[in-house]
């Protein structure tokens, strides 16, 4: 497909779109799927809450946008937009099938980090730009916390490329496609001749959990720390400022599972490997989503020195261990 | 982890946790002096909430201040109304007909539960956990509703009289009682697998805000807070009143000082206040609520009392003064919460924040009751 | 290094542990009453604000002794009497008594902690509890309750 600036602008709009309604009904997926687990129906007025989504956006987009006094004003208004720009971003390489995607780029790996890494910037100068000391506390948390987990993510992805050898996210799903048994997060390969890389699923594993931690899901959720923290980065946000954070994060958490879907669980392909399409990339996404609501839901909040214990001492050396590895058996087979 | 901290004392900054703040639990404030997360100083500052329930004591009758009692701790009311109860009846030498005791005691470790399994919802909430507290208040609910269907109020009863009780119970509630200890036996061995297992609370338990004996000594801390800490002082057993040197049960006593400790403490009392229940329930005895002959007018004659009872919180004691006239002369309530939140200062220097406020947390603050 | 890996795998299970709880509530049927909706009945101890109590006649059993006055330890209870002359014929004769008429009975909610003291001290049952919550507003006078009108509006 040739980027003329009319299929670009078409791509972006669709783009935001996508983001945009999503991040609106995840929030009530995520409030539905917390009423379920703490036996209580969530918002359920007028058809399963449907409107919910539509009266919050009201709600935060009349209400007055508010600086604190002393507050940097340039950053404190940057920062929501750093925080939903880059995620919208990320969405036009990510491919949905075989033929729906934005622009296909053979770095499409390494466009979507770089961006995602705009996303620790967005809630460092929120938090730095807000003037209130829970805010920096917060922004500081957050930064080393996204340094610290991009680490193991980005040796997880390189084996992962090592083993499609491309970087093109479209390159990677096909070279899962044909069934489960294809598939990255199995240890076992027949695509092209038979390869067995038994590290696979604690790959998966360790993507899964630094893509919460990037997302500041919980348990990571150490930017926001409401019990501690009051609101963390977020603290002196009000109106749209707080509903594009809001929307930033259900956005990144769409960019997070798709990754995850795209690098170790086949993209679109179907599992027993008839049907593949786009539906089947829905809902690989939407039920990874679910597990990050559950998650969420579930455990109480690491600290910020748990937190970074278990990136350097664990999730770094193991997968290091599994790129040796990775390597090694490349070679062999 | 208050492992090895360099602390750059000349660059610090003043941190107002509260007096609106979601980790105290109502309006305390904390000023911290911090040095990036970890704590260099911290002071608790009181008063927001005060109500001079000691003055309101000095100025109304006796029973008028009945109700005073449980709007200290609105979360285990029922044990402070006991503690007046009790004083007063010792100031007066009213009798209780043993009925009226029993009922008493499986009130109180009813209202114990309670109590006990909110602080567990809230404290599960303060690590960042927000699921537990709704599985915790659904359970609360039933005690709630039992509690309510015989004394008429969720929170702040005023269900106790000198010399017995308001009314009685009826079979419906010691059926309801009868079928809840099962229920929460079961509900307890959830919380185990869910919370007390799970790594990540105990990573931030374990080892973390230690408190020794030697400091709830120093600052008189009661209650589970002192016998995490490995002090095994429970008013019930060490200085019995009502009916409780007739109940079996142990006290649980941890000795590792933690956070931890001091939960794991609050999760066995509980399962200790199921087995009284269940043998309040069983030995029940028929016969009068309250006591044949009671003075219309209360009038202790003059004297000192003091009486202590066990509260969910810690030892809670009531002095009163008596000049022979119906009002005290003074009123002088002695609070656990008071006490347990004193050594916070003390223990949470060069703490991180995130670990002193779970450390707060597990001190089971109700800050109506520090202030009253 | 084996504590190293067991802690791992230990403590992932633990996890694992508590999925399993949280996604076997998660298909339990929800325990609350979606309030303004559906309400549930309240017990019939339960203590709401004190109402008066009526005899046979439809008339107030409350003969103003005051002791529920006395006995409020907030003094929510204001209770006005006036004193009327009356002729009555003892022993053929005609005499002038005295008698206080209930004229008015105020409650002031605001104050009042529902401690029942004013039930338990009045000799006549002349007050009980109702069973009224749903008591919000925006304005202080709207607890401020006359509770001799209550009665009348709930005769008529």
């Amino acid at each position: 497909m040739d980027l003329t600036i009319f299929n670009a602008v078409i791509a972006v709009v669709i783009a935001i779109a996508f983001a945009a309604a999503n991040a609106a009904y995840l929030v009530l997926a995520e409030r539905r799927g917390a009423g379920r687990i703490q036996r209580r129906p969530g918002p359920n007025v007028n058809l399963f809450g449907i409107l919910q989504p539509p009266c919050d956006g009201i709600k935060l987009m009349t209400k007055q946008l508010m600086i604190p006094g002393g507050a940097d004003k340039a950053l404190f208004m940057v920062a929501p937009v750093l925080a939903m720009a880059p995620a919208i971003m990320s969405f036009v390489t990510i491919p949905f099938s075989d033929t729906i995607v934005a622009h296909s780029m053979n770095i499409g790996v390494l466009m979507i980090f770089a961006f995602a890494s705009f996303g620790g910037m967005a809630i460092l100068l929120a938090g730095w730009g807000s003037r209130n000391k829970y805010g920096v506390m917060a922004a500081v948390r957050a930064v080393s916390q996204n340094i610290s987990y991009e680490v193991p993510m980005l040796i997880t992805v390189i084996t992962v490329v090592m083993m499609t050898g491309s970087m093109d996210l479209r390159e990677i799903s096909l070279s899962q496609s044909g069934g489960i048994w294809n598939w990255n997060i199995f240890p076992i390969s027949m695509k092209d001749g038979f390869m067995l890389q038994p590290m696979m699923p604690i790959s998966f594993l360790i993507f899964f959990i630094c893509s919460l931690a990037e997302t500041n899901r919980a348990p990571f959720d150490l930017g926001e720390a409401e019990s501690e923290l009051v609101a963390g980065f977020h603290t002196e946000y009000g109106s749209m400022g707080f509903g594009l954070f809001f929307m930033g994060e259900y956005a990144n958490i769409v960019i997070g599972a798709s990754l995850i879907t795209i690098l170790f669980l086949g993209g679109w392909d179907c599992p027993l490997g008839l049907y593949p399409g786009v539906w089947w990339f829905l809902l690989k996404i939407y039920l990874l989503i679910f597990s990050f609501i559950w998650i969420r839901w579930t455990f109480p909040r690491t600290t910020i020195y748990g937190l970074l214990n278990l990136s350097w001492k664990i999730l770094i050396p193991i997968s290091l261990f599994n790129l040796l590895l990775t390597a090694g058996l490349l070679k062999v087979f | 982890m208050s492992g090895p901290i360099h602390i750059r004392k000349d660059e610090t900054f003043t941190l107002n946790v509260g007096p609106q703040h979601p980790a105290t639990h109502g309006v305390l404030r904390v000023k911290m002096e911090m040095d990036g997360e970890y704590i260099v100083k911290a002071e608790t500052v009181l008063g927001y909430i005060h109500r001079m329930h000691e003055l309101m004591g000095e100025n109304r009758t006796y029973p008028q201040v009945l109700p005073n009692l449980s709007r200290l701790d609105y979360l285990g009311a029922m044990g402070y109304t006991h503690g007046h109860v009790l004083a007063v009846e010792r100031a007066a030498g009213i009798e209780v007909p043993e009925r009226a005791e029993y009922v008493r005691a499986i009130m109180v470790e009813l209202n114990r539960v309670a109590s006990h399994l909110f602080w567990f919802g809230a404290f599960v909430m303060d690590l960042g956990g927000f699921t537990p507290l709704m599985y915790a208040i659904e359970d609360r609910e039933y005690i709630l509703d039992m509690l309510e269907a015989v004394t008429g109020s969720r929170l702040t009863y005023c269900y106790f009289r000198f010399g017995g009780l308001y009314n009685d119970v009826d079979d419906d509630f010691v059926n309801a009682a009868r079928a809840f200890i099962p229920r929460m036996r079961k509900s307890l061995k959830k919380y185990d697998a869910l919370v007390t297992g799970n790594i990540i609370f105990r990573k931030r338990l374990e080892n973390i805000g230690p408190i020794s004996a030697e400091m709830c000594r120093k600052y008189g801390a009661t209650g589970p807070v002192a016998r995490g800490a490995g002090i095994d002082f429970d008013v019930r057993k060490n200085e019995p009143y009502s009916v409780y040197p007739e109940f079996d049960f142990d006290v649980p006593v941890y000795h590792e000082c933690d956070s931890l400790a001091r939960y794991k403490v609050r999760m066995d009392e509980m399962e200790q206040s199921l087995r009284i229940i269940e043998q309040g329930l069983d030995k029940l005895p028929e016969g009068p609520i309250m006591p044949k002959k009671k003075p219309k007018l209360i009038k202790p004659p003059k004297g000192d009392y003091y009486q202590a009872v066990e509260t969910a919180r810690g030892s809670f004691g009531i002095r009163i003064v008596s000049d022979g006239t119906k009002n005290a002369y003074r009123f002088k309530l002695r609070s656990p919460t008071y006490s347990n939140m004193s050594l916070f200062d003390e223990a949470c220097e060069g703490m991180m924040i995130m670990d002193a406020l779970a450390m707060m947390g597990s001190l089971d603050l109700v800050i109506p009751e520090i202030d009253r | 290094m084996g504590a190293y890996f067991s802690e791992i795998f230990l403590g992932l299970w633990s996890l694992l542990i508590g999925l399993g709880i949280t996604f076997k509530e998660f298909f339990k049927p929800v325990v609350t009453v979606p309030y303004p909706f559906k309400t549930i009945k309240m017990s019939d101890r339960y203590r709401g604000h004190i109402e008066l109590v009526e005899d046979e006649s439809g008339e107030p059993k409350c003969i103003a002794c005051m002791m529920c006055q006395r006995a409020c330890p907030s003094g929510c209870i204001s209770i006005t009497t006036k004193t009327e002359k009356y002729e009555v014929e003892v022993d053929g004769e005609m005499k002038t008594k005295k008698r206080k008429i209930l004229i008015g009975w105020d409650l002031n909610f605001t104050t009042c902690s529902l401690c029942g003291q004013c039930v338990e001290s009045c000799n006549k049952d002349a007050i009980n509890f109702s069973k009224e919550y749903n008591l919000a507003s925006f304005n202080k006078e709207d607890f401020h309750f006359d509770l001799l009108n209550r009665l009348k509006e709930r005769n008529s």
